[in-house]
């Protein structure tokens, strides 16, 4: 590991700062050291960054890494190796492995495994209720005292107002973010796709969006009389979207986070029953897919995020119906949000990096998410115009489950630095990098 | 014409039934006539025949060994005749109203009903329906006012004063009529009240009683002259939106370390009994800051003192 590296000639977003311009970026034992004609001439390592966006390292806040309970899905370890070569210096991860994260002695576990992978940052979000069952409090103070940045029942939404309110008073003592997974269950039960005119045509057993949206109404206002900061997980409606932006109209401590796959794809692309379409909340009719792009072109949606949900190509072979939810995205995520937002001219550059590390930094409560001097030196290189097809066997992921498979993209990350430390690097910034 | 004040009786009531009730000077006037009553279990024979010849009954419809007791003991060294009603709810199982209950043995020739109930306002409606005195020993999580008065004999007790005191009460406020009772209190003497706990144990709406309501425990500690810590109902638990004992003993609980961050002087107290090891370590219980079993002495003078004042009041004799 170097001691001191200095980064030429990139474009240097960011947002924090409201810095992008082209220039210069130095980084010394692990941290922001210099930034423009401040940072010195040389440096052990010199990367020629010419072409490439410089950003603050970028935090996907929903990543499923399926340790404990899972580990033949993913590991941490492997889960945050797919990360970093995503452009991914930070993750937070959801708590329904096995055992689930409800307890202090699971969030240490998780970091424990972190540190000795040491890829990226990651960030345990620790469960609201015991064993996720949506009935008592989880040791939501000791998991903070552990290290537990927000808390989620990621998977289901708590179904029972009154448990659902306690938790969001005692997640409003600790000061953390409360996230919810908005579906009430009475409106979704059985379902396996969006309940639409496909589902219909196909004879699959829907989702209605009315799920998301009543949870989401309900949560809003219970949020408002516990005082918690409240965030919708993976929006998928537009009237989540809509409810989103009402109370942030209406000044309320109100976030949300999209998934690629709901910017991208509607519930007619299940009609072949190919279960790596199957995900939830599922894929939503053209008006939810439009809203959702809505929303993050006017900042309703806080947060770009993956819901990394690997599944082996085993599980995804079940018939449609009784595959489970959930497809991978951290090494496609950069791209897939590109052709979304960023070539259709949807936001700019800046706004992208925001959304992807800045807000995410901002809603979590940790560090990161700028490059400020004397910030730990959590760095992404991007290089946005290189073209390539999306090979799902070729992943860091141990699952393949992607429906972006073959898909031609354009973008991609060229180096992760995490305190410093390269986590991942491409052959031509390595070479660059030997060059200069 | 007028009279002066000091011809005037401070107590004229036949009922205690919550300290919201209550003056200041009348919660003064109790804890005085507490004073004189304690020298007498300090006598080789603990008896003044202040009620000799009257009947006290004490109506439990909820478990209290201590609170049932500490009455009994009161009305024994007064000197008046005690008997004992402790169904749990079960007269409401034959049909029976609480009022009819009440009547039935009021028509036996009784003087003072000590009532512990469940039901919040049971205490209030019952003095409304009969003639003898009624002595709130608990009702619901409403009120318990001899809780609270033994409690605020203690503190003035040990600190010479309530005025300007910084008190904490810790726990689970929302279902505690200690709490209630002792806010009510302490307020009316004077004291600046902190409410402590998670928000799912402490309602905000504490808040418009005036007191302060906050969850940091660690925070306050150093303010505090007085440190009430209530009782955790284990299997209240869940319900009462808590995740665990253990949780609870490392944000709420009272121990060495805490104490030592705290004034030197810091009292403190329990209503009991004692979870010891939860809300309370044990060593704090039992070490010098601790006020638990002389709470429990004074409670007898406190009870004493409100059935003698309840009595005179009632018989119209003129108090003092």
């Amino acid at each position: 590991m170097s001691t001191s590296i200095l980064i030429r000639n990139g474009r240097v977003i960011d947002p924090a700062q409201e810095i992008d311009e082209v220039t210069n970026l130095a980084i010394q034992d692990g941290k922001i050291a210099a930034l423009g004609a401040a940072a010195p001439a040389s440096a052990e390592e010199v990367i020629d960054a010419d072409g490439l966006i410089v950003a603050p390292g970028l935090l996907d806040m929903h990543v499923h890494l399926r340790e404990p309970g899972f580990e033949e899905s993913e590991t941490i370890e492997t889960g945050t190796a797919a990360a970093a070569a995503g452009g991914f210096t930070a993750v937070a991860c959801m708590p329904n492995t096995e055992p689930p994260l409800d307890n202090d002695a699971a969030i240490e576990f998780v970091l424990r495994q972190a540190a000795r992978a040491a890829h990226t940052r990651v960030y345990p979000i620790g469960a609201l209720t015991k064993g996720r069952e949506g009935k008592e409090l989880a040791e939501i103070g000791l998991m903070v005292r552990a290290g537990a940045v927000a808390f989620s029942d990621d998977g289901v939404g708590i179904a029972d107002a009154s448990v659902c309110l306690r938790a969001m008073r005692y997640v409003s003592m600790c000061e953390r973010l409360f996230i919810q997974h908005c579906e009430e269950p009475a409106l979704a039960g059985g379902g396996c796709m969006h309940a639409g005119p496909t589902a219909t045509r196909l004879g699959l057993p829907g989702i209605s969006g009315t799920s998301e949206v009543v949870m989401a109404q309900r949560d809003i206002t219970l949020a408002a009389q516990a005082g918690v900061r409240y965030h919708v997980a993976h929006v998928s409606t537009a009237g989540t979207v809509e409810l989103v932006r009402k109370a942030k109209q209406e000044g309320r401590p109100v976030s949300a986070e999209v998934c690629p796959h709901h910017l991208l794809l509607t519930d007619e692309a299940c009609a072949t029953y190919n279960a790596n379409y199957k995900v939830n909340p599922p894929l939503r009719s053209r008006a939810d897919v439009e809203a959702c792009l809505a929303g993050v072109r006017d900042g309703t949606i806080d947060c770009l995020v993956t819901d990394h949900a690997p599944h082996r190509s085993e599980e995804k072979e079940h018939e449609f119906q009784f595959a489970p939810f959930g497809m991978i995205g951290l090494e496609i995520a950069l791209p897939l949000f590109i052709q979304a937002l960023i070539e259709p001219g949807i936001i700019t550059w800046p706004r992208l990096i925001t959304a992807m590390s800045t807000r995410p930094a901002q809603l979590l409560g940790v560090t990161g998410g700028t490059l400020t001097v004397g910030q730990p030196a959590d760095v992404t290189l991007i290089d946005p115009r290189q073209e390539w097809t999306i090979d799902a066997e070729r992943m860091r992921s141990k699952c393949s489950n992607t429906p972006f498979d073959g898909r031609l993209v354009r973008g991609r990350a060229a180096g992760t630095l995490a305190a410093g430390a390269w986590r991942f690097r491409t052959e031509n910034l390595s070479s660059a990098a030997r060059r200069v | 014409m007028t009279a002066p004040v000091t011809d005037t009786p401070v107590w004229t009531r036949k009922h205690l039934l919550a300290l919201a009730d209550l003056s200041r000077e009348e919660i003064l006037h109790v804890l005085d006539t507490a004073q004189g009553f304690q020298e007498v279990s300090t006598r080789s024979v603990k008896k003044v025949p202040a009620l000799r010849g009257r009947v006290v009954v004490n109506m439990f419809f909820e478990d209290s060994t201590r609170t049932r007791m500490s009455f009994e003991l009161a009305a024994q060294r007064l000197s008046a005749d005690v008997i004992d009603f402790s169904e749990r709810v079960s007269s409401t199982k034959k049909g029976e109203t609480l009022i009819d209950t009440a009547r039935n043995i009021e028509a036996m020739g009784v003087d003072i009903m000590v009532l512990r109930h469940p039901a919040a306002g049971a205490a209030l409606h019952l003095s409304q329906a009969v003639d003898c005195c009624v002595v709130n020993a608990g009702d619901g999580q409403h009120a318990h006012p001899t809780q609270a008065l033994l409690d605020l004999f203690t503190i003035r007790e040990r600190k010479g004063r309530i005025d300007g005191l910084n008190v904490a009460i810790v726990g689970d406020i929302g279902h505690s009529r200690v709490a209630r009772s002792d806010v009510r209190g302490l307020q009316k003497l004077g004291a600046n009240v902190t409410l402590v706990g998670p928000p799912t144990l402490v309602p905000k709406a504490f808040e418009q009683m005036g007191t302060r309501v906050t969850s940091d425990f660690e925070g306050v500690l150093p303010e505090m002259d007085v440190i009430n810590m209530l009782r955790i109902q284990k299997e209240r638990m869940s319900a009462s939106g808590f995740p665990s004992v253990r949780e609870y003993v490392r944000l709420f609980g009272m121990n060495h370390e805490r104490l030592g961050r705290c004034k030197p002087d810091v009292l403190i107290m329990h209503p009991g009994p004692v979870n010891r090891g939860i809300e309370l370590a044990a060593d704090v219980a039992d070490g010098p800051h601790s006020s638990i079993l002389r709470q429990v002495t004074n409670g007898l003078a406190v009870r004493m003192a409100v059935l003698f004042l309840c009595q005179q009041a009632a018989a119209g004799t003129p108090v003092m």
